[in-house]
Formats: structure tokens, C-alpha cells, sequence
């Protein structure tokens, strides 16, 4: 079960002809697949188009209703393998990840793809996770979509363009024989927009017709000679027929401006922005009016030469808005302007920075830049954009520098898997520091306070791997983390196998939240739930023995920090040879609310007896000191000001979103800090037996505390 | 060709706030809003993994429709651009200001006071929150328009969340050109919640409206004494007169102080605090406003009112403190409330808690060590709400006319003397150091190993004195070195800090 359902948005998916579609980007996407006859639909999910995984796994039954199938892939390769469908057979397939982190995954399967060619159309919806909000290692899908000639699409980003890119993109690739990326930046794909609903298509090639009639051709494989006409083939046949496609079909855009001696060649995907610095300095309105003429790329890759030349044939000079680096597209226009031998003069990084977000304050300043150099006085008596940094420049804002205090992301209240790096944190005390490697996951936020467990992390489910070279004899063991997701992504085989095969030494904690948590609690093959579409429940620890896993132990509630405590110790001071294994499992607290909360309070509701834990702090008892938010870091173990004058330092508090899972009580107790928190069990709707032991206990205790207050002087 | 309508422009909405804050809802809240008026509204967002606890930010344009054309909106905030800044949490509202979203000649700036404290304000072993001062002041420059009133407590008042009580707010700022019934509207119909919602909603709209006044300082308890014998009443009394002898800077912390000790053991404890009070006040001087009096009041009641075994049973046990309990956890007037204590005793309370004697006996053999920690020392769980629970606890309670002949006690009133003769010795020469020293028991806290740490990071920083003693900064050496201690828990800025001070 997903962390967010869709169940309402979903129905959206069936509208027809004319009507109105109103959401997300990635919805649009998704509906678009609808409209373009996809056939099948796989892939992996990751923000920021885990929703479109979402969006599709709560509507299977309209994508019965169409014949689509639908997976939820192993990982990106196993995605990128499906679009083998259509290299054959005249079916529409799509497939979706995270990028670049995801591409570098598929790289195997998109460069045989690409090298083969297709039949029917090949769309990869690549959600370029860059700048502000991304979780990854800040590259770009363009260097993948050259190096293997897939072409690339960057459309505006308004869910309009975004559709029929999508609608393109698909007949681009049945035009050129070519698998095509359709590039999603963050923002696009949750931006809300609306646009005007077609009805959707049923394949009209049936992936059973398909299997119930194979068709094969030893040209397609990649295997010599072939491989050799593949790339002759690329050259000389597909990418003329994409660049004559994208120019037939105007596939790139360009938007007219009265300034005729300056123009603005951008990113699809930068436009939006493009025109915001424009109106800044009145040069464009918002209603897409420019008096600078644009040429807009809805594809980055390949270029269209002559449009290109054309553009800027007579213009003294042009920018060329172009986000990431290396700044692949302005060499190339380089190159193109050179050979056709056209003297306008071309700027972009020189003006722009060459690295990070093209955000609006950077592309104003970029603009003015451009515009002085190119065309000196054009911007005599313009509007004077927007600026903040005379604000920023006063001192009193300044002065927040220093007052703001950092807010990294970092683990839900009642998570389990807080408890596993208290733990980790208690044995290091007893056992000195270790390598820590960590891995791809909600876990890897042990990195910063209150933990700051981690050294290394090499990717999903590499965590295991990352370790391989300290795998040596030593005093101190090596320690590797790796989350449920990354296990059943590639941890098994690079991580738990490699280590099995290579005897290592060291150990290995594979955090088992029941989902793939931090995408969105998507569900996994060890996923506890049962899930009518998929197959679940498949233990961790069986996969981890079968691979020849010896020494595996296994916790089912990682709140027990005690335990997990003595185990971590156990692991790493063993006499035992071969790599040892922890599996922590404990139930996404996130998902579990989600699961538990709506038939915890309808059950209350129908007035059945509930307990409800909830955990606290004696104030009084308390004495500031925080080590236990130190051992804990639960957002809802806070401190506030003491009531007591006589208590300078602010003591420990816990709000009312907790949830009971009892890790600062387990915490308190294992690292033995202090007898301050307790457990209240709220017993709603007690039943007459509840009431009458309650009040028979008040009655003895009443008259025990009645007594001592008797006795002692007290003053208020 | 001329830009047509050049002067259009869209109503930008910043929301500032954190994961599972529900940022999200209020965007989707204004999107419905606008398109309900007809207005084309577009939100994007940068959730990713900040879904997870962190600062996010959610962005809104809106502008009037235009038949047939498709305005081209801005899919990030636009520093110096930006209407409406809505901070969730006051730091955020900093945060918007630090980005340049929140400017004098555009920006209203609606914000919620509450602290939603960050990590690193909450691992430090002393005071680590950040002073909201600055942010107040920031915001006050920069915004057109700057409310904030507390959403977080308006939405638990309404057992709502605090994105209904924000969504009030906007209405109340009057920022957007629609009708409080149509904000109203929007929430009926997403349909969840609505109640509680929109009792939120209002307070949130009122809170913009009529503002109210910070809340008046607490009034000046008055002296209601109960229970006892009338010899421990009168004895009482007679403190209080004492109490008020002293000179007024120290008279408030007094009254505390006494208040602490004699609930903490009894009123002839009261009189012997009194009584090093006297001492102190002794080498006091009006000319420091009696500064070491007043600090003292503080810290020696806290000195002689130390944490041991018989103070925690005996404050778990009290009738006020289940009350309590049930306020803490919200438990309604017919649920029942059943308490668990965590405990972990050890070998070291335990002989804290014998007979002096007994104590030092058991602790130098090594046999009765290990024999009774082996019976004794292991976790517990006393259910305090039980019978056979609580009777143990109020018996370790009952120990507290005995404490004075306790192990714990002798070993914890050497440490005082140690520490108050100190203090003694420097006041006469500089009373500042003085002042700094007394101010150092702040260290010693928490229990077991935590009461350790502090223990030897008081005696290191007041083992600096030595090194002092004689420089006319002494006082604020001990202050930086005390603030150090303070700043981490393994010491490794005082470690650095007494480094300093041996190159001194």
C-alpha cells in the first residue's frame, strides 16, 4: 500500500473527449500514456515520479478495462529490459524512473536497446531530480541520451505540453526506430495545471497477439555484425528520420519578438522561467507575449541544424538558456553556427552560471548580462525587475545567518529504524568508533544529528559492496546498512552475495520497514501486507540464507534497543567467521498510522475497548541534560522552558504527536539515563470490570498519598 | 509588436513549512479556491525528502482567466516577487526571509509563533534554543505586512491542524480578493475534517483581525501552608521572615529556594539553606546589587536539593502528579490512565541509598558488589497505577526523614562544602568569579552515568580557578569555559578551551 492513494485522482484517468483534466504533472503523464494506446507500463518508482507508479498500481482497473499491463519493476534494469517488447512487436510501451540515479541502473538494458532499435514506440518518462528538493548526486540525463542516441524531449512545463509530448514522443520513436526519454524536472512533475482530456486508446496490437505469435530478426540483436550495422544505422537512417520528424511535426517551438536583433534559444523545460526574467524587465507578459523572439527546445537531443541556423541567421546575438552542465548544447550550437558558418554571436555560460539551478534571480541576472553585452541601451527605461537583495543587505536580516537554525530531513516520529542507530550509537560507546557504510533509504538520515552514523554511500542497496576493501584482518569489523528497498533492488545479489562469495568478515544490518519507504511505502517482495496484484510476503532472512548466509540473526521489533544493542555486539565480537547478518524489522510507522489510525478511532467510535499508548516526561524528574534526545532524536521528543525558576536549562517534553512506539522509554532504560519518562495506557471506553479495579487501586493509592500529604508541610 | 496587458500579473503565494505539516493541503486548499472563483491557479512543490521532517517549500500562482489564452506561470518563487509568504513554524518565516521572498514594498507575511524546535537546538546538553528575537525583528523589516500569532495552539484549541488555522489567517489578511465565505466553502467541500476545520479556520481569521494582547506575567504566589505539625508551620513561618530580611534582588529566588528544600526534606532542611544563605549574604555588597546572593538563592537550593532515589519515588508517587499525567497525555474525564514507569537501578543507587556505613561496606567488597547486583540491578517497569506497583515506591518515598544518614547524602553535602568554600574564598577578591562559580553547579545534572559526566566537567571547570585565580578576567574565563561544557556532551570544546587557558 502506497503512502499516498489515488484512489479519487484515478478517475480522472477515464475521462473522455473535450472534458477537463485537473492535477498533477505526473497525472497528466499518466493519462497521456492512456490517450497514446500504451500497451504496458513498468518501472521503478522514486521521487519525483514515484506518483505516477502510484497513480497506476491504484488503477488497475482501468488499465484492465485498456489491456495494459502493468509491473512494478525490481529495479530500473529489470524497467528498462521491458521496453524489449517493443523492439519486435508494433506495441507502445513506456517505462519510468528517477534520474540519473535510475538511468545509471537501466544503462545495460537502454544501450542495447538503442543500439537493436525499435518497432512499436519506446517512451522512458525520466524525472530529472535536480536542483532545489533533489535527494541525488547533481548530474544530467543529456550526456545518457548521446552517448546511446536515445533521443531526449524537454517539453514547457504546463501539463498541455507535458501531454503532447508524451503523444509525440511515442511517434517519434516509431518514426526513427528510436527509444525516447521524456525529461520531467521536480517542480513539472507536481506542478497543477489542467488540460483538455482525449479519450483513451486500447492497443491495437495486443501484447497477446504478440506472445501467441513471436516474431524474431538476428538483425535486431545486439551480437556482431549486427552491432556493427546498429551504429551505421543510428547515423544514416534514424537520426535523419527523428530530425525530419521533429521539423515536420514542429516538435520545437518558436515564439516571435519585435527586438529581431537578439533571441533566446532555451530548454523546454527552462521556457516558464525564460519569460518570468523577460517580464521582469517588461519584455514579455504572462500571458506569453515577447518582444524577444525564443526558440523553444521541446528536444534537446538530437538538434535541428537548419531551425537552429535559421534562428539565428541575422541576429547580432543570442543566448542560449541551457540548466546543468557540461554545457553540452551551447558547444554543439557552437559547432552548428560555425559550420554554417553564421556570425551571430553566442552567449550562455559566460553570462549564466555553469553549474546549479537556473532559478528566476539567476536568469534575470543572466538577461541583463546578455542584453548589455548584446545589445547595449535596449533596457534604457525598461521596469527595474524585482530585487530583494537590498532587503537581504539590511542588517537585521543579515543577522539571521547566525539565528536560523539548520532543519535536515531526518526520521518520522515513532520510526523503527531511530531505535536501530541507538542502538548502533550504545554499542559504539562500549566498542569504540566503526566504519559505517550506508546505503540508499530513510536509514542514510542516521548521517546527521543526533546520530551522524554513516561514512559512505555508493548507491542502492551498494551498501554491503561499499565495505568490500575493508573486508580485512583487524581489530574493529566493518559495518554496512542497507534498507529493505535497496536489498531487493540489488543488495541480494552486489551486497549479501558478494559478501557470502568473498567470505567477508564484517557486518551487515538490513533495516526491513515492510516497504519501500522512503519512494513512498510502495510494497516489495518482503512486504508483510498482502497485496492482491503482487506477490508479498517473502522473508528477508529466507533470500539472505539461501544465498548461503550462515550467521543471521533476526529482530521483529526494533524498538527492543536493548536487544538490538546486544546483538550488534554479539556481530561484532564473534569468534565466528563469514559475514554476519542483522535483519531489524520493524513496520514503517508512517504506512502503520496510515493503516492503523482510521480503525483505531472508528473502533473507538463504536465504542470498543481501545489502549492508547502515549509516552511522557516528568518534568520535575528531569534535568535537562538531553542526553536522551541525543540517544533518540524523535521529533516528538522535544524540550521546552521549565515551569521551575530554579531550572536554568530547558527539560525534555513530548508533544502529543507521538505515537507510543516507546523508543525514548527503551532508550532511558538500555543507555540507563534517567527514570523520567513514563508510559500512560489510555484505556478508552473501559468496560465496567476496568472501572471497578481502577477505582478499587485509586481508593488504596488515594489513601497512601492522602496520608504523606497529611504529614508533610507543604507550602504553594 | 507591443507586450499586450504588460500590467497583468499573478498573485504569488509562498507557503513555508514542514513535512507532515500539511503545507500541502493548505496549497491545494488556494488552488480549489482560485479555480471556484475562476481563476486559473497553478502550485508546484519541492517535496522529496523533506517529506521527511524538513523545511519544504510550496509555491501558488493565481491569476483571473482570461477566455482562450493560457497565462505562462513561474514554477519557483521569485525573490522580491512574492505576495503572501504563509510560514507554518517562526524559523520558516526567517528562512523566507533569508531567501529574499518576503520584501517591504510586496510581501504580507502571515506567520505562526510556535517553535517546532530543530535538532540542534534540542541535542545540547544546555540551552540550545535559538533566540526567535532576531527572526521577529528580520521579518518586522522586511515584510509590507508581518501578523503572527501562535496557529499551532489556535489549531489545538479547534482539534484541528495548523493549515486550517493558516488558510484563516489568508482570509483575514485580505491578500487574496475573495470572500471569507468562499475560503469557508473550500474547506466543505473537500470534505475532511470540516468541523474541526473550520473552527480552526476562525480562530486563525480572528487571530489577524483582533490580535490578541500577550498574555500578563504570572501573578506573585501568595503563602497557602497545609499539612504538617504546627511546630513545622510556625518553624516555616520563621523562614519566611528570614526570607524576607534578605536584601530585595534575592528575595524572589529565595522564597523559591526555600520552598524547594523544605518540600525536598523537610523545614529545618529550610533553615540550615537559610543559614548558608547568611553567609553568603555576608560577603555580599549593594555595590554588586547583591549579585552572589541572588545566585546563590538558585543554586544551592538546587545543590542541596539533589536527585536521588527517595526524590523520584517520592515525586512519582504524589496524588499532583497523577493528575498531571492525565493532562500531559489529553485522557478524557471517563478513560482510564494506566502508568508505566522506566527504571533502571543500580548498584551505585543502591548503596547511595544505604546507611553510610552499610554503603561504603558494601561498596568496598567486591563480593556483596557482585552478589547484590546480580539479585538487584536490572530493568523495571513499576506500574505506578497498580497497587503492588506503587507500594514500593512510596516506601523508597517513605525513606526521606532518614536521608540525612544516607551514603548518597554525606557524599553530596562534602561536594556542597567543597564547592561553597570555594566560592567563599573568591568572593572577598572578586566577586564576579565568585558569581561564575556558583553559577558552574548548573553542570551537575541528570542521573547515573549523565550525573557523572557533569560531575567531572564541574570539577574540571572549577579546577580552572587555580590556573585564574588573580586575573581580572578570571570570571569570564570560568563563563566561557562553563559554556563550553555546556555546548556538547563529550566536552570537546572544554577540553580546547582549558587548552587555551594552560597557554594563558
Amino acid at each position: 500500500m502506497a503512502e499516498r492513494s489515488f484512489a479519487r485522482e484515478v478517475q480522472d484517468l477515464r475521462l473522455g473527449e473535450g472534458q477537463e483534466f485537473r492535477g498533477e504533472g505526473i497525472l497528466a503523464v499518466t493519462k497521456a500514456l492512456l490517450q497514446s494506446g500504451v500497451s504496458y507500463v513498468a518501472g521503478y518508482q522514486g521521487a519525483p515520479i514515484s506518483h505516477l507508479m502510484d497513480v497506476l498500481a491504484d488503477a488497475q482497473g482501468i488499465l484492465g478495462e485498456l489491456g495494459v499491463h502493468f509491473e512494478t519493476s525490481a529495479s530500473e534494469a529489470a524497467a528498462a529490459s521491458t521496453l524489449a517488447a517493443s523492439v519486435m512487436y508494433p506495441v507502445r510501451g513506456a517505462v519510468t524512473w528517477k534520474s540519473t540515479a535510475g538511468t545509471n541502473v537501466a544503462c545495460d538494458a537502454l544501450s542495447n536497446l538503442a543500439s537493436g532499435g525499435v518497432t512499436g514506440g519506446a517512451l522512458v518518462v525520466i524525472g530529472e531530480d535536480y536542483g532545489e528538493g533533489s535527494s541525488i548526486m547533481q548530474e544530467r540525463t543529456h550526456a545518457f541520451a548521446m552517448k546511446s542516441q536515445i533521443w531526449l524531449l524537454d517539453p514547457r512545463p504546463n501539463l498541455p505540453c507535458i501531454v503532447k509530448a508524451v503523444e509525440d514522443g511515442f511517434a517519434l520513436s516509431e518514426a526513427s526506430n528510436t527509444p525516447v526519454m521524456l525529461q520531467m524536472r521536480i517542480r513539472a512533475c507536481h506542478v497543477h495545471g489542467s488540460f483538455i482530456a482525449r479519450d483513451n486508446q486500447r492497443p491495437k496490437f495486443t501484447l497477446k497477439e504478440a506472445v501467441e505469435n513471436p516474431v524474431r530478426d538476428v538483425s535486431r540483436i545486439v551480437l556482431p555484425p549486427a552491432s556493427f550495422l546498429h551504429e551505421q544505422e543510428k547515423i544514416r537512417t534514424r537520426w535523419p528520420a527523428a530530425v525530419k520528424f521533429i521539423k515536420e511535426h514542429g516538435l520545437n517551438e518558436v515564439m516571435p519578438g519585435d527586438i529581431g536583433e537578439v533571441g533566446i534559444i532555451t530548454q523546454g523545460g527552462m521556457y516558464n522561467g525564460v519569460m518570468r526574467a523577460l517580464a521582469a524587465f517588461g519584455l514579455a507578459d504572462v500571458w506569453g507575449a515577447t518582444r524577444i523572439p525564443i526558440y523553444v527546445m521541446n528536444v534537446t537531443y538530437p538538434l535541428v541544424d537548419d531551425e537552429l541556423v535559421a534562428f539565428c541567421a541575422g541576429k547580432r546575438a543570442v543566448l542560449m538558456v541551457e540548466e546543468g552542465q557540461p554545457d553540452f548544447l551551447e558547444q554543439a550550437l557552437h559547432a552548428i553556427l560555425r559550420k554554417a558558418d553564421v556570425a551571430t554571436r553566442l552567449h550562455g555560460k559566460d553570462v549564466l552560471p555553469m553549474g546549479g539551478e537556473y532559478t528566476p534571480l539567476v536568469l534575470t541576472d543572466g538577461l541583463r548580462k546578455f542584453l548589455a553585452a548584446a545589445m547595449p541601451g535596449v533596457l534604457d527605461g525598461a521596469v527595474t525587475p524585482p530585487d530583494p537583495r537590498p532587503v537581504l543587505a539590511d542588517p537585521r536580516v543579515q543577522a539571521l545567518a547566525t539565528a536560523l537554525p539548520a532543519r535536515p530531513p531526518s526520521f518520522c516520529t515513532g520510526c523503527p529504524e531511530r531505535p536501530i542507530f541507538s542502538a548502533m550509537t550504545l554499542v559504539q560507546q562500549e566498542l569504540g568508533q566503526h566504519h559505517v557504510a550506508g546505503d540508499i533509504g530513510c536509514h542514510l538520515f542516521a548521517l546527521n544529528e543526533p546520530f551522524n552514523i554513516g561514512a559512505t554511500t555508493m548507491g542502492y542497496g551498494l551498501g554491503p559492496s561499499s565495505a568490500a576493501a575493508l573486508q580485512v584482518a583487524a581489530d574493529k569489523r566493518p559495518i554496512a546498512v542497507m534498507g529493505d528497498g535497496g536489498f531487493w533492488h540489488n543488495g541480494l545479489l552486489s551486497g549479501v552475495g558478494n559478501a557470502v562469495f568473498n567470505k567477508h568478515d564484517g557486518v551487515v544490518v538490513v533495516v526491513d520497514n515492510h516497504y519501500s519507504a522512503a519512494t513512498g511505502g510502495q510494497d516489495i517482495l518482503s512486504s508483510r501486507a498482502e497485496n492482491p496484484s503482487r506477490s508479498t510476503n517473502h522473508p528477508i532472512e529466507d533470500a539472505v540464507r539461501g544465498v548461503g548466509a550462515k550467521w543471521v540473526r533476526r529482530i521483529d521489533r526494533t524498538y527492543d534497543v536493548g536487544k538490538l544493542r546486544d546483538m550488534f555486539r554479539e556481530a561484532l565480537t564473534t569468534r565466528e567467521s563469514g559475514p554476519k547478518f542483522i535483519i531489524a524489522s520493524s513496520e514503517c510507522m508512517l504506512n502503520r498510522q496510515r493503516r492503523e489510525k482510521p480503525l483505531f478511532n472508528s473502533a473507538v467510535k463504536r465504542g470498543e475497548r481501545m489502549v492508547r499508548p502515549r509516552f511522557g516526561v516528568d518534568e520535575d524528574v528531569c534535568t535537562g541534560d538531553h542526553a536522551c534526545i541525543r540517544l533518540s532524536g524523535c521529533p516528538s521528543l522535544s524540550v521546552k522552558k521549565s515551569a521551575d525558576p530554579l531550572k536554568e536549562d530547558p527539560v525534555a517534553a513530548i508533544d502529543t504527536s507521538c505515537v507510543g512506539c516507546g523508543n525514548c522509554g527503551e532508550v532511558a532504560e538500555a543507555a540507563v539515563l534517567c527514570p523520567s519518562f513514563y508510559r500512560a495506557d489510555i484505556v478508552l471506553n473501559p468496560t465496567r470490570w476496568d472501572r471497578a479495579v481502577a477505582w478499587l487501586r485509586q481508593a488504596v493509592i488515594g489513601r497512601l498519598q492522602r496520608r504523606r500529604a497529611g504529614r508533610r508541610m507543604a507550602a504553594a | 509588436m507591443d507586450v499586450a496587458a504588460a500590467t497583468d500579473r499573478p498573485i504569488a503565494i509562498a507557503i513555508m513549512a514542514m513535512g507532515g505539516q500539511g503545507g500541502g493541503v493548505l496549497a491545494d486548499w488556494i488552488v480549489a479556491l482560485a479555480e471556484a472563483q475562476g481563476w486559473v491557479a497553478q502550485a508546484t512543490s519541492v517535496p522529496g525528502v523533506a517529506q521527511r521532517t524538513g523545511a519544504t517549500i510550496y509555491y501558488v500562482e493565481i491569476i483571473r482567466a482570461v477566455a482562450g489564452r493560457q497565462p505562462v506561470l513561474s514554477l519557483m518563487p521569485v525573490p522580491g516577487d512574492v505576495d503572501v509568504v504563509i510560514a507554518a513554524e517562526l524559523m520558516e518565516a526567517g528562512r523566507a526571509v533569508q531567501r529574499g521572498l518576503v520584501t517591504p514594498d510586496r510581501t504580507v507575511l502571515l506567520a505562526s509563533s510556535h517553535r517546532s524546535l530543530a535538532m540542534v537546538e534540542k541535542i545540547k546538553p544546555g540551552d540550545g534554543i535559538a533566540d526567535p528575537a532576531p527572526v521577529l525583528a528580520a521579518a518586522g523589516a522586511a515584510a509590507k505586512r508581518f501578523v503572527h500569532a501562535d496557529m499551532q495552539a489556535l489549531a489545538e484549541r479547534a482539534g484541528s491542524v495548523i493549515s486550517a488555522a493558516l488558510f484563516g489567517a489568508l482570509a483575514a489578511s485580505g491578500a487574496l480578493p475573495f470572500a471569507r465565505a468562499a475560503f469557508e466553502e473550500t474547506i466543505r467541500a473537500a470534505g475532511v475534517g470540516v468541523a474541526a476545520s473550520l473552527a480552526a479556520f476562525a480562530l486563525g481569521y480572528d487571530a489577524v483581525r483582533s490580535p490578541v494582547a500577550a498574555a500578563a506575567p504570572a501573578p506573585v504566589e501568595a503563602v497557602a501552608v497545609s499539612g504538617g505539625t504546627a511546630a513545622e508551620q510556625a518553624a516555616f513561618a520563621r523562614a519566611l521572615q528570614r526570607v524576607a530580611a534578605f536584601p530585595e534582588p534575592a528575595r524572589a529566588m529565595l522564597g523559591h529556594g526555600l520552598r524547594r528544600v523544605v518540600d525536598y526534606q523537610d523545614v529545618a532542611y529550610g533553615h540550615e539553606y537559610l543559614d548558608i544563605m547568611d553567609r553568603l549574604l555576608a560577603l555580599d555588597s549593594a555595590a554588586e546589587n547583591f549579585a552572589l546572593t541572588a545566585e546563590a538563592a538558585r543554586q544551592v537550593a538546587v545543590a542541596l536539593a539533589y536527585d536521588d532515589v527517595i526524590r523520584v519515588a517520592d515525586l512519582k508517587t504524589r496524588a499532583s502528579r497523577f493528575a498531571r499525567v492525565r493532562g500531559e497525555v489529553v485522557a478524557g474525564a471517563g478513560e482510564i490512565v494506566e502508568t508505566t514507569e522506566f527504571m533502571h537501578p543500580r548498584m551505585a543507587e543502591l548503596c547511595a541509598t544505604m546507611p553510610a556505613r552499610w554503603g561504603l561496606a558494601v561498596e568496598r567488597s567486591r563480593l556483596l558488589t557482585a552478589a547484590l547486583r546480580w539479585a538487584f540491578e536490572r530493568r523495571r517497569r513499576v506500574r505506578t497505577t497498580t497497587v503492588l506497583g506503587f507500594v514500593p515506591l512510596y516506601l523508597v518515598a517513605g525513606l526521606r526523614p532518614r536521608r540525612r544518614t544516607l551514603l548518597r547524602h554525606q557524599r553530596e553535602m562534602a561536594h556542597v562544602r567543597a564547592w561553597l568554600a570555594l566560592v567563599e574564598r573568591h568572593a572577598p577578591g572578586d566577586c564576579r568569579l565568585a558569581v561564575e562559580l556558583l553559577k558552574c553547579r548548573r553542570l551537575v545534572k541528570g542521573y547515573s552515568d549523565t550525573h557523572a559526566r557533569g560531575a567531572s566537567k564541574f570539577d574540571r571547570v572549577t579546577g580552572a580557578v587555580a590556573l585564574l585565580a588573580g586575573r581580572d578576567d578570571a570570571a569570564d574565563w570560568i563563563r566561557r569555559l562553563r559554556d563550553a561544557a555546556l555546548a556538547d556532551a563529550e566536552g570537546k570544546l572544554l577540553d580546547g578551551a582549558l587548552a587555551t587557558i594552560r597557554t594563558l
